[in-house]
């Protein structure tokens, strides 16, 4: 086991996580600087995305410990565990995140109303983040009425809304063409670099791994840290 | 590796300065000068041309009857002369730009060479794969803030090395998977 570098935002250690006889994560670690952008490898089945899950504090691994910004998420409550998401964190998944019934803005929008912000404030605030995402133009289009890549911009905006610390991207670019997929990229690490956001950024693919400041490889629910490898 | 310099290098070597500059002289005659100019600008990126090279190959495309001196001017310095392309010369670029490239085959591997010879000294081939991926990925990276930052021409370059090296690390994914199929073959 590792000690983790100082001035870490999000750090984990020794994580494990089975489901049946499967050790999906056996070990695995992790650390983070705000501002910093890492890539998770690995092969399918490796476990890196059950890693982000358990990094987001959304499932809770059997043992190990994970550090966000000096307090221990694993002694959080659930009720704990879900204000820090929606005030520190921001998500993007690869298929279904926009609520189909609201407008792109209102969509963008929708985690600072959860929040209480007025409608107003809010949908301002979105705005601004479209137009960095280059997006603007969809303000009053439903999800349904714009393109794969248009969507994920969408939805970047709506992951960068509320300010957050850390961003927790899974396979963001899975379902575009390596262009659109690269717009999307450009858009996001420049968005998520001007805020000094960290993004944990699940991939597969080498080209979206090529916008990361390094990479962590997960293989058979252990990871390694390739900078501190070579 | 494909950094910056390397990979321009590996361009231009792999494409054929004779042919480029004859091909540039088709659009109009030029001094040696304003060939290399023009070569840099398009072709050339951190690698200029040398001057000994442009005249070098001039003199070859002279000699072959693919070019011919338009003029010769006199000033302070020494006599500038004026190519320009002959008809040859134009057949000669025809038929090199109808001609497909032969594709690289990558069949002597290196990094295949270490993944087997590691397998068969029992060390760890999967952690030379992945120090490997670690490279290639370090490379992309800069290929790929050239290319956020550059023009459509530095697009275009660092996209076709950026797809090569992604070729690469898709075989070392796959040898990573098979890596205990290979063990049983290579050991046998």
């Amino acid at each position: 086991m590792t000690t983790p570098p100082t001035g870490s935002l999000l750090t984990a250690q020794d994580l494990r996580k089975t489901y049946g006889h499967t050790h999906a994560l056996d070990g695995a670690g992790f650390a983070i600087h705000p501002g910093e952008v890492v890539a998770i490898m690995g092969p399918s089945g490796s476990g890196k995305s059950t890693l982000l899950h358990c990094l987001a504090g959304i499932l809770p691994p059997d043992s190990g410990s994970i550090m966000y910004n000096g307090r221990e998420m694993t002694s959080m409550s659930d009720g704990e565990r879900s204000a820090l998401r929606r005030s520190e964190f921001g998500f993007v998944f690869q298929f279904g995140q926009l609520v189909p019934e609201l407008t792109c803005v209102e969509n963008v929008a929708l985690p600072l109303r959860l929040n209480g912000t007025s409608r107003k404030e809010a949908e301002r605030a979105a705005l601004g983040w479209m137009e960095r995402l280059e997006v603007d133009d969809l303000k009053g289009k439903r999800p349904g009425e714009v393109s794969g890549g248009q969507g994920q911009r969408v939805a970047v905006a709506r992951a960068l809304v509320t300010g957050p610390r850390v961003l927790f991207a899974d396979e963001p670019t899975g379902a575009l063409d390596s262009f659109n997929g690269e717009r999307v990229m450009d858009l996001f690490t420049d968005a998520a670099r001007s805020t000094n956001a960290a993004v944990v950024l699940v991939t597969h693919e080498a080209r979206v791994a090529s916008y990361s400041d390094r990479e962590i490889v997960v293989r058979d629910g252990r990871s390694r840290d390739m900078e501190r490898a070579i | 590796m494909y950094t910056r310099d390397v990979y321009t290098l590996c361009i231009v070597a792999l494409m054929s300065i004779s042919h480029t500059l004859l091909g540039l002289l088709e659009s109009g005659p030029r001094h040696g000068y304003d060939l290399k100019r023009a070569f840099d600008e398009k072709f050339g990126h951190d690698r200029p041309l040398h001057y000994g090279q442009v005249y070098s190959t001039m003199s070859r495309l002279l000699k072959n009857g693919l070019v011919e001196v338009e003029a010769i001017e006199a000033g302070d310095g020494p006599e500038r002369k004026r190519y320009a392309i002959t008809d040859a010369g134009v057949t000669d670029v025809e038929r090199w730009l109808a001609t497909p490239q032969k594709p690289e085959e990558y069949l002597q591997s290196a990094l295949y060479t270490k993944v087997v010879l590691a397998l068969l000294t029992h060390r760890n081939a999967g952690d030379i794969l992945d120090v490997q991926r670690s490279e290639h990925l370090r490379s992309m990276r800069i290929l790929t803030d050239r290319k956020r930052n550059g023009d459509l021409a530095d697009q275009l370059i660092c996209d076709h090395a950026l797809f090569h090296l992604e070729a690469d690390l898709r075989w070392l994914e796959l040898t990573a998977a098979r890596l205990d199929r290979l063990r049983e073959a290579v050991t046998r």
